[in-house]
């Protein structure tokens, strides 16, 4: 038994029902040929990085199974690309730290993963204030010495 | 004439610093890097969607490879640019 992802994009201009047809499917099929769906994971409309098919966006996909051969990879990959409703695909064999990752991302402990991003951006933030402080800290002085003119003045 | 001492502040002394590169990787103990987290993945690629070096990143061989195959990946399924201008 082996871990696999595919990741597919669903062409949007289809009504919701078909767009969910579609995803499941591939979910039946993978069922069908003896899989184990982990997880499926609807990521969303999301807006393309370029236009595929001349369209800008597409709704995501992602299927997590555990599959007794490889085989059956190269059918679910054919169907994929006969299917004119998808508009792109992506099979990926997951390792052992990869199952877990995905595992810890259904439980909310992504954080644990990224925390090193969120570490850089605290760093960050941090230099910003104090930047920000520093410039707090600066014009303080001249508003006491504006006051102190204008009382001289007076 | 100026002597090596006076010139010495012309510039920046903090430019020839060295600051220690290092893999964040194996420092947080990260063994899998998702080709679907595209705002993680702009942090190793350059304004034009490029993978920036190991030498800028500082991953090691290891994670570098695991780097590229996350961003290509990545482009393939258009969470990331092949070609653009001012990424970030």
């Amino acid at each position: 038994m082996k871990n696999y992802e595919v990741t597919f994009i669903v062409d949007p201009v289809l009504s919701r029902e078909e767009i969910e047809a579609t995803a499941q499917t591939y979910v039946d099929h993978l069922k069908n040929e003896g899989c184990q769906i982990v997880h499926v994971d609807e990521m969303g409309l999301r807006q393309l990085a370029y236009p595929i098919n001349r369209r800008t966006s597409g709704i995501y996909y992602c299927i997590e199974f555990e599959a007794p051969n490889g085989e059956l990879i190269d059918v679910m990959e054919l169907a994929l690309r006969r299917d004119e409703r998808i508009m792109r695909f992506l099979t990926a064999a997951l390792d052992k730290y990869g199952v877990k990752y995905n595992a810890d991302k259904r439980a909310g402990k992504i954080g644990k993963v990224k925390k090193k991003a969120k570490k850089s951006d605290d760093r960050k933030d941090s230099r910003r204030d104090n930047r920000k402080k520093d410039e707090k800290r600066k014009p303080a002085p001249k508003k006491e010495e504006a006051a102190a003119k204008s009382e001289e003045e007076e | 004439m100026a002597s090596r001492d006076d010139i010495k502040f012309l510039s920046n002394p903090k430019i020839g610093q060295k600051r220690d590169k290092y893999c964040r990787f194996r420092k947080f103990g990260i063994k899998y890097i998702d080709y679907k987290d595209a705002d993680f993945l702009t942090q190793f690629v350059n304004e034009q969607g490029k993978i920036l070096p190991r030498r800028i990143t500082g991953n090691s061989l290891k994670y570098q490879r695991k780097v590229a195959t996350a961003v290509k990946r990545a482009r393939h399924l258009a969470l990331m640019p092949y070609v653009t201008d001012l990424l970030k």
